[in-house]
């Protein structure tokens, strides 16, 4: 908490997030560029997105997504433009691609194998564990019961 | 000379825990009942040492004590008093310090109630407990004193970080430390278990109380920590899946499912290995909390000024004590035979279920909260995982478990059959339908998230009551009173994470905002509300300079809050916060945040109306109250007041 707001002391004057002044006239660009915004890592903050820091360099990217998205580009567009200036770190959702696809798989591939040792378990369950242990006839018991199948 | 006293209570207080570390374990292995027995004094002991060396800091806190290190650093003397006070535990030793004194007030409440408890269990429960307090004292002694001194003492201190000078941190960390800690219980009975070799329904029936406890705690934690942010960082955000939120919501799901598999153990001898790992784990987890927190090494906004060397040293305490336990659980866990015999559809299934939907999502939790770290060591990739990801990863788990909930706490023990199962929740079906139908129509088709999350809340909700309704049969309401407790707190519990459901998907569906300039006497419309900016005045607080805005809030012409959001301004730390203000309702909160003088006159307003976000915390405490009332129940006050006289056995003649 301390550094972070070091940080923010020596870079931004104290404003708040978004400001009245970079709010697009057009309600739908407008709602674009929040929406990318929420995605956007502030580059120096820690862990905050560029639509809730104050630092001076969340608003020059908050007005630089604004200005992109004015002049025609796509949402995909901008936030590859971003990426490109400040490297994957601003992504707060990672992109799907080389090692990152372990940390998309993990969670799935984790259920189904939990899915499938539960379901085992709950099969074995069927039977109590006595029975199956239960030992095999001896020779005597055998001629017993065939014994009094007989009868 | 007060501070010197705590130090030296808190060096024998560590003396004591090593002594009770060893003793008793000894005793156990032994089968000598005296050296078993001196664990309880010891406990006891060791929690009033703690006690004296937590007043004494707090003594120097509220005295202004400035010749204390850890008073100059995080106080001063113009700040108001409920602050001087909870600011003890608002920084880095001071907090380890609150840390090992919940664990040695686990350690003994588990002295007091454990009389029942077998001899050679207790000495083993509280020899574990006292082991982990060693290790936390050797921490705070050897790299985070809070007693040290300066030669000369300085004029005045350097101020507490102004968002922490709030009421919130007067409960948030003591909640959040309840519930760690209160989880080291569960891991100390784990590994008792496992040196005793043996699991029964009597040792789930023990160990289910302190986790519910933890749980409980951890639950209120966890909520009035959300809550905090919600009112002070500005802009109504509620959770932020941050590291440090992460490190506190991977053993709350750990908990849950623990709180679960422990049912199973108490009334059917299955699960046994299963609940011991998922003990030593959720306590793990809180660990691995910790260490997020006091090292650094995931960035995070939580983050005490960080420092390497006291990362390695709790890194040390994790890899001993969970990989301790974990190689004795590989060792023993063998010996555990489980011996209820079930169906696959049947409560026994879906309780499996239940904790499979609730360690998978804390394990999605755990690989997003390092992916960072593990992409950083492995693939040279700088990258960040947040909201975005965890929402997508995490919500499918979520969905699955409202969905099969009710239907899994109604079905029966042993065997069961889903349809007869859902028979009587047709009720609560219907009426989760209608919700939906209902949200729809409001939510003008634009939000499957408003729908999908009112419906799946309400279905809990609906369905807990219909499990009431069930339990009570025929008989009515004179039944519906004798229904066991736990059968009370199920119910309620259920019915929370419903509601809290509920808050969050209509919260982040339908919230609206506007931000703009407004000149003073000027009036703006937000979703049918009419605001207008009365006036703004400078005013001096005890420690701060505020800007004030009284804010008028009419709808239809009819005036139905006076707000008075504030800009504030710590000279000592040279810091500015936003106070917002609130006015909360069942269905909606108007909040409020005054912003900046604008240049060309005006200032810079943000309003936001937040419906049903007061549901949220709501869903909480009723989760938080259920684990009251189940804990209540008379089952576990007859096992802990029972002293179970064991008949003498006489010799045949």
């Amino acid at each position: 908490m301390k550094r972070l707001f070091l940080i923010l002391m020596l870079l931004a004057t104290p404003a708040m997030a978004v400001q009245p002044d970079e709010v697009l006239g057009d309600p739908a660009l407008e709602t674009r560029a929040r929406d990318i915004s929420k995605l956007l890592r502030c580059p120096v903050c820690q862990g905050e997105t560029i639509d809730e820091s104050n630092a001076a360099i969340s608003r020059d990217l908050r007005l630089y997504v604004r200005e992109r998205l004015v002049a025609g580009d796509s949402d995909d567009q901008v936030v590859d433009a971003v990426t490109d200036r400040f490297g994957e770190f601003v992504l707060f959702e990672p992109r799907a691609t080389g090692g990152n696809l372990i940390l998309y798989l993990a969670g799935p591939l984790m259920a189904l194998i939990a899915l499938l040792l539960g379901w085992r378990f709950l099969l074995s369950r069927r039977v109590s564990p006595e029975a199956e242990a239960a030992p095999p006839l001896s020779e005597a018991e055998r001629a017993r019961l065939d014994e009094i199948m007989r009868e | 000379m007060i501070a010197e006293l705590g130090h030296f209570a808190l060096i024998l207080a560590f003396a004591v825990s090593l002594f009770q570390a060893s003793v008793p374990l000894i005793g156990a292995a032994k089968g000598w009942p005296a050296w078993m027995d001196a664990a309880r004094p010891a406990a006891i002991a060791q929690f009033g040492l703690v006690g004296i060396a937590f007043a004494a800091l707090t003594v120097a806190f509220v005295t202004s004590d400035f010749s204390v290190v850890l008073v100059y650093e995080n106080s001063h003397s113009a700040k108001p008093m409920l602050y001087k006070f909870s600011g003890v535990w608002g920084n880095h030793e001071g907090s380890m310090l609150l840390w090992v004194m919940i664990l040695s007030l686990f350690g003994a409440a588990a002295a007091s109630f454990g009389e029942h408890l077998p001899p050679s269990l207790r000495a083993r429960v509280l020899g574990v407990q006292a082991s982990i307090g060693a290790a936390f004292y050797a921490f705070i002694i050897f790299t985070s004193n809070p007693f040290m001194r300066f030669d000369i003492a300085p004029f005045d201190g350097r101020d507490l970080n102004p968002l922490l000078q709030d009421p919130g941190l007067a409960f948030h960390p003591p909640f959040l430390y309840l519930g760690y800690v209160g989880l080291s219980m569960a891991f100390s009975f784990a590994v008792a278990a496992l040196l005793e070799g043996r699991v029964d329904a009597a040792w789930a029936r023990w160990v289910r109380p302190w986790t519910l406890a933890a749980w409980m705690f951890l639950t209120v934690g966890i909520a009035l920590g959300s809550w905090w942010a919600y009112y002070e960082l500005g802009w109504g955000g509620f959770w932020f899946w941050d590291p440090v939120e992460n490190a506190s919501f991977m053993p709350w799901l750990l908990a849950a499912a623990l709180l679960h598999s422990a049912i199973v153990v108490e009334k059917r001898e299955v699960l046994k290995s299963w609940t011991i790992l998922l003990a030593i784990m959720a306590f793990g987890f809180s660990l691995i909390g910790t260490f997020i927190v006091r090292s650094g090494v995931i960035t995070s906004v939580h983050s005490f000024a960080s420092d390497p060397q006291r990362g390695v040293f709790i890194l040390a305490i994790l890899a001993s004590f969970v990989g301790g336990a974990l190689t004795l659980f590989a060792a023993r866990a063998g010996t555990m035979q489980a011996k209820g015999v079930f169906a696959p559809i049947s409560r026994e299934g879906a309780l499996v279920l239940n904790n499979i939907l609730l360690a998978v999502a804390a394990f999605v939790v755990f690989i997003g909260t390092v992916w960072p770290l593990i992409a950083e060591m492995f693939f040279d990739r700088k990258l960040s995982v947040g909201a975005p990801f965890f929402e997508k990863a995490f919500t499918p788990f979520m969905i699955v478990l409202a969905l099969v909930l009710p239907v899994g706490a109604i079905i029966p023990w042993k065997r069961g059959n889903i349809r007869r199962a859902l028979m009587p929740l047709r009720g609560a079906a219907a009426l989760a339908l209608a919700v939906m139908v209902l949200v729809f129509a409001i939510s003008t088709g634009h939000s499957g998230l408003a729908v999908i999350g009112a419906g799946l809340g309400s279905w809990l909700v609906f369905g807990a009551l219909a499990e009431l309704k069930f339990r009570t049969g025929s008989a009515g309401f004179s039944r519906l009173r004798r229904l066991p407790r736990a059968d009370w707190g199920k119910a309620c519990a259920h019915a929370g994470l419903g509601v809290t459901f509920i808050g969050i998907s209509l919260l982040m569906a339908w919230q609206v905002e506007d931000i703009r300039t407004l000149p003073v006497g000027g009036t703006f419309e937000i979703a049918g509300y009419e605001v207008t900016l009365a006036e703004v005045h400078e005013e001096p607080g005890p420690n701060y300079t505020s800007t004030k805005a009284t804010m008028r809030v009419a709808k239809g012409g009819r005036e139905i809050a006076v707000l008075h959001p504030e800009k504030r301004v710590y000279p000592v730390q040279a810091m500015p916060t936003t106070e917002a203000a609130i006015q909360s309702g069942l269905f909606r909160d108007i909040y409020l945040v005054i912003g900046d003088e604008q240049q060309g006159g005006g200032w810079a307003v943000r309003s936001y109306i937040k419906p049903f976000a007061i549901w949220i915390w709501f869903g909480c405490g009723l989760m938080a109250l259920g684990g009251l009332i189940s804990l209540s129940d008379r089952r576990y006050r007859v096992a802990a007041g029972a002293r179970r006289k064991q008949p003498l056995g006489v010799p045949a003649e």
